[in-house]
């Protein structure tokens, strides 16, 4: 009787060191991938920001698609790391695209909170990276060699906005964040760059509901204009609990609002809206939106669904030449110079793709209208 | 007076302050009410506040069928129509959030009281062949066609285990509030139409100004919140004073074993007592509607850990405490925010507490349900 | 479904069988057992390439000893300091995710933001001045009535991550990164890729810890926490100094949230403000109670299936903290003292009867 706790603790024992045996003859064969090479996903599929994560890898799944219906015999699967944009479950799930050798490729992670968390470990590990939406300008200058985007930071962006609020003549803007990394770096930059035309306006909660606090300190400064740094949600809570108050002034706004999700929230208060995205409009490449459309039922890319498509088909372009390895695929990458849906695809040491513009959209009818480049 | 943004905008943070500190009242009353009979604190109210917005948001959209916007414009009603229409939607919410209470205090406390029934029985039963079946398939409709098959032994085995009438130690119901608040919330996160997405609400009612005050305009949507919170609370306290079931609910707050041997109907009264605290979070979340024209699946948990801190602001367990807490506390929130910076917000609202329970151990109004008329 | 309860009573029963059969072992044999499964436990990450066992723990979409040491050990840690605040002392917490941030913010300001120091040295700095703020928090509020406590805990929690994110010097919602990483030590090198020298690291603290709070239950402090959980009133009356006991119930409860901070913040090298969500403080509490508050072995049990599951679930994602919040009610309804109960009145009976044979013996 007294045994059997022995006896379940030395099995246990045994069956680890049967774990250890078989775990060491794994380290010769790490770098052999049997089956199909994968490009991988990583970031939110479901959580609180799943769209965008879905937008992304819609992008992914259409390059592969592409890919493969022309090289039947050197297929190429997706493997979808679902990050929930949580910087806690991140390095896990980095771990475990590392540790699969037929990985060859990320495209993300989508956030810039979880690439903080993760980047270094694809970097030690040398597996590259083209993020298709972490606008973060802190992240290019860690000096990771894997590390790209598909589009421009923030510290384009943000002058990109302001530019754009000059240019139309606002002399009082209002800057609000959400408080969030993302947000409250953007709202810092256009801050900077509006000078002293900009009231700090201070942060708001996103989850919160009512944001008459920031509402009234807005028109008790009398802004002409307001500009807003964060997601979707809390943008259209905002401009309609605005436009409720009796504020007039117009409203801007960056890429995280940049979602049909803005009109829906806002309603009739979005009208006339701008925001700014370093992401190209989904009509600037006819070809794109149709392919876009025919395999999702005739939907539309969202945002960053054809910069995922640009960076698959950079890593589909180097398996393509015959680049099977990691290193290769990086050294590939880092020579990339070739026009991609959204913008000439080339990068420069630190990560940033060169070619890259700042746009202006605007709601109109209720819908979002790309309204041209800002200079 | 120095030029400060809170003395310039006072006014107007006044009216929007008070406009949210009434709904917190109104779902602090669910609290409160609660706590009062049970000693426990309801985690799982926020909840059944959020089922009440989403009681309110089919009210409209389904039942009233009224689109989000009528040819780019908000479907605004007058007149009768829109007080027809708004009192329909109320009582809808209400009943939600009621029938909501109702349930979760069947399933997830009652058995913990040693006092289980069938009806949870049952409930707990298809919850537990619906995980099961999780693990092996993953397909709404047949994981719910194999919970149905399994229902009705696992229940058996369950009310077997009932008849012991075990009772659970306080922590436990702590824990299993916040099971189902989370299992809730998920629910609808997973299987409403729009997932965890935010849903907008139609606006029926013009936000005009009704009135100017001190030189700020006071929207008609803000009186409605402000009034109808007052209105509810007042009904409510009359029934607690002034009906048989009232008294009864004020009996078991005293004493609920000296009030089962007096012949009360315990269970009864604590289902009366969820039931009520579910019908005020439901009016809450008809008037947040109103306001905000939004909700979302998640849109509970915020509002109910502003709601409980403002319960225990005015002392849990007092109605009025209820009242004043939650006022008090979208004022400080709103004052707060013009002087600090909006993202000190939560802060000031916990720091509030903190002083207060400092100096006042239990609240502003102490506790006192039971103890003395409300 | 009564073939179900039938097994799970035989497991537990299996559980209970395990501590009847650990006391009538003499002493070697219990060393020798203590040891096996110490081995065995440090062993843990090779477990996915055992045959059998392996298909049955490793977790389908993320690296199984990065789970190990990120998710899980990170909950052990937590589990048991909560355990202390909650299972032993009886107080409430429902904002112990602040204590976790306090020792992560430290070390990240210390070795990264605005400082220098080896992650070594930032470990005791951090853990001590997470017992500070256990200090600064309990002494005005432990006066307070449980549920009140709960209530002023969450605000703490709340506090200190707003605090966090608004404040530049704290890095804000940038977060801090580039935190220093354990120095390399007996042949283990800690570096940004190898999960396994952290999870040897963490089960090193995590044994360290339940030595010391074995040490500590069972000396006048532990008398004092059980005497006051059970009720405090009649502790009070009998002399217990009862704010003082659990006032040191809350410190070191603080402390060891703290070290799991510090050990979170060298592993992953970045935090920002929302790696500590108030959603956490309520996970910790469910992980406590769930295990068995009260009881260290059910809290450890009750850290690892919270922080382990979610990940061995990952099929259904989208779903499992939908059924995660079932499993709370269903565990609450049929087994309310969670899986490991605490045994207090046998324990002691117990401990009493064979402190006597040994006398006698002796």
């Amino acid at each position: 009787m007294k045994k059997s706790v022995l006896r379940v603790g030395a099995s246990m024992l045994v069956l680890s060191l049967v774990g250890v045996a078989c775990g060491g003859s794994d380290d010769s064969s790490a770098d052999a991938c049997e089956g199909n090479s994968k490009i991988a996903f990583f970031g939110a599929l479901t959580g609180e920001a799943g769209n965008l994560g879905i937008n992304i890898k819609k992008g992914l799944d259409l390059a592969v698609a592409q890919h493969n219906e022309a090289n039947p015999d050197a297929q190429i699967d997706v493997e979808a790391y679902d990050s929930q944009g949580d910087p806690d479950q991140a390095p896990a799930l980095a771990d475990k695209a590392i540790a699969d050798a037929c990985v060859k490729g990320i495209v993300g992670p989508a956030f810039s909170g979880e690439s903080a968390a993760v980047n270094a470990k694809f970097e030690e590990a040398g597996l590259p990276l083209i993020t298709p939406s972490a606008t973060n300008p802190d992240l290019s200058k860690n000096g990771w060699d894997v590390f790209h985007r598909a589009l421009a930071g923030d510290d384009k962006q943000g002058p990109g906005a302001a530019s754009r609020i000059v240019a139309d003549g606002k002399m009082k803007v209002g800057v609000i964040d959400d408080n969030s990394e993302y947000g409250k770096g953007l709202a810092d930059i256009v801050q900077t760059s509006l000078g002293d035309k900009a009231v700090e306006l201070n942060s708001l909660d996103p989850e919160a509901a009512d944001y008459s606090a920031v509402i009234t300190a807005a028109k008790d400064a009398g802004v002409d204009a307001v500009f807003f740094g964060g997601y979707y949600a809390a943008a259209g809570k905002l401009a309609k609990q605005m436009a409720d108050a009796g504020v007039t002034a117009q409203f801007y706004s960056g890429d995280g609002t940049l979602d049909v999700g803005f009109i829906e929230a806002a309603g009739p208060a979005a009208e006339g809206a701008i925001l700014t995205c370093t992401c190209a409009p989904k009509d600037s490449n006819p070809e794109f939106l149709k392919a876009f459309q025919d395999a999702n039922k005739g939907e539309d890319p969202a945002t960053y669904a054809a910069e995922a498509y640009d960076a698959a088909s950079v890593f589909l372009a180097a398996m393509k030449d015959g680049k099977t390895s990691r290193g290769d695929i990086l050294k590939f990458i880092n020579s990339y110079d070739a026009a991609g849906v959204t913008k000439q695809l080339n990068w420069d040491e630190a990560g940033e793709v060169t070619g890259s513009a700042v746009y202006a959209y605007e709601i109109k009818d209720g819908a979002i209208k790309g309204i041209g480049l800002i200079k | 007076m120095p030029d400060w943004l809170i003395i310039r905008t006072f006014w107007e943070l006044t009216v929007t302050g008070l406009a949210l500190g009434s709904i917190y009242a109104l779902v602090a009353l669910g609290y409160t009410l609660v706590y009062g009979v049970l000693r426990l604190i309801n985690f799982a109210h926020s909840e059944i506040f959020m089922v009440g917005t989403f009681g309110a948001l089919l009210a409209s959209s389904q039942f009233l069928s009224i689109p989000l916007l009528e040819d780019g414009n908000y479907p605004y009603r007058t007149g009768m129509t829109l007080i027809i229409f708004l009192v329909f939607i109320m009582l809808i919410a209400m009943l939600f959030s009621g029938i909501g209470a109702v349930v979760l205090e069947r399933v997830a406390y009652r058995p913990l009281r040693g006092n289980g029934d069938a009806f949870g029985a049952i409930v707990l039963a298809f919850l537990t062949a619906f995980i099961v079946s999780l693990v092996f398939v993953d397909q709404a409709k047949i994981n719910v066609i194999i919970a149905l098959l399994a229902t009705a032994p696992i229940s058996y085995a369950y009310m077997r285990f009932f008849k012991q009438g075990r009772k659970a130690p306080r922590l436990a119901f702590l824990i299993s509030a916040i099971g189902a608040s989370t299992a809730i919330s998920e629910a609808v996160g997973v299987w409403s139409k729009h997932g965890r997405d935010q849903y907008q609400t139609p606006r029926l009612l013009e936000k005009k100004t009704l009135f100017t005050m001190f030189g700020t305009d006071v929207r008609i949507d803000y009186a409605i919140v402000i009034v109808g919170a007052l209105l509810m609370m007042t009904a409510l306290t009359l029934f607690v004073n002034k009906t048989r079931l009232g008294r009864g609910v004020r009996a078991v707050a005293q004493d609920a074993e000296t009030s089962r041997i007096l012949g009360v109907n315990v269970d009864l009264i604590i289902i009366v007592t969820f039931a009520l605290g579910g019908v005020m979070a439901g009016g809450a979340a008809m008037l947040f509607t109103l306001v905000y024209d939004q909700t979302r699946f998640n849109i509970g948990f915020i509002l109910g850990v502003k709601s409980f801190t403002a319960a225990v602001l005015g002392g849990i367990g007092n109605l009025k405490g209820a009242l004043l807490g939650g006022l008090l506390l979208g004022l400080v929130e709103n004052y707060g925010s013009a002087i600090f910076g909006g993202q000190w917000k939560d802060v000031i609202a916990f720091v509030v507490l903190l002083v207060v329970l400092m100096f006042r151990p239990t609240g502003l109004l102490g506790e006192s349900l039971g103890k003395a008329r409300v | 479904m009564s073939l179900v309860l039938n097994f799970w009573l035989r497991v537990t029963a299996l559980f209970s069988g395990f501590g009847e059969q650990f006391r009538a072992m003499n002493k070697w044999q219990r060393y020798s057992a203590y040891g096996l499964g110490v081995v065995a436990l440090y062993l843990l990450p090779y477990w996915p390439d055992v045959p059998v066992l392996g298909q049955i723990v490793n977790t389908p979409g993320s690296q199984f000893e990065t789970v190990l040491n990120d998710q899980v050990v990170i909950f052990v840690l937590i589990a048991l300091g909560l355990n202390v605040v909650v299972g032993i002392a009886g107080l409430l917490d429902l904002g112990y995710v602040g204590f976790y941030a306090v020792g992560a913010y430290v070390t990240a300001i210390l070795t990264s933001a605005h400082g220098n120091l080896p992650w070594l040295l930032a470990l005791p700095i951090a853990v001590v001045i997470s017992m500070l703020f256990g200090l600064i928090l309990g002494t005005p509020t432990l006066r307070l009535r449980g549920d009140y406590l709960a209530i002023v805990t969450l605000g703490f929690g709340e506090i200190i991550r707003l605090t966090a994110k608004n404040m530049d010097w704290l890095g804000a919602s940038r977060g801090i990164s580039n935190i220093k990483k354990p120095p390399s030590m007996f042949g283990l090198k800690f570096g940004v890729l190898d999960a396994k020298p952290y999870f040897y690291l963490g089960l090193t603290m995590v044994f360290i810890v339940i030595f010391i709070l074995h040490r500590l239950e069972y000396s006048r402090v532990g008398r004092a926490w059980v005497a006051i959980r059970e009720d405090e009133d009649a502790a009070e009356l009998m002399g217990v100094n009862t704010f003082k006991f659990k006032l040191w119930a809350f410190t070191i409860g603080a402390g060891i949230g703290g070290l799991a901070g510090v050990h979170y913040a060298g592993k992953v090298g970045f935090i920002n403000p929302d790696n500590f969500p108030l959603q956490l403080s309520i996970l910790f509490l469910a992980a406590v109670v769930l295990g068995g508050s009260g009881n260290m072995y059910g809290a450890i049990l009750g850290g690892i299936l919270v922080a382990y599951m979610p990940e061995r679930l990952r099929n259904f994602s989208d779903k499992r903290i939908l059924v995660f919040g079932i499993v709370l009610v269903l565990m609450m309804v049929f087994r309310p003292e969670g899986i490991l109960p605490k045994r207090v009145g046998n324990e002691h009976k117990k401990r009493r009867a064979r402190s006597q044979e040994g006398e006698v013996a002796s």
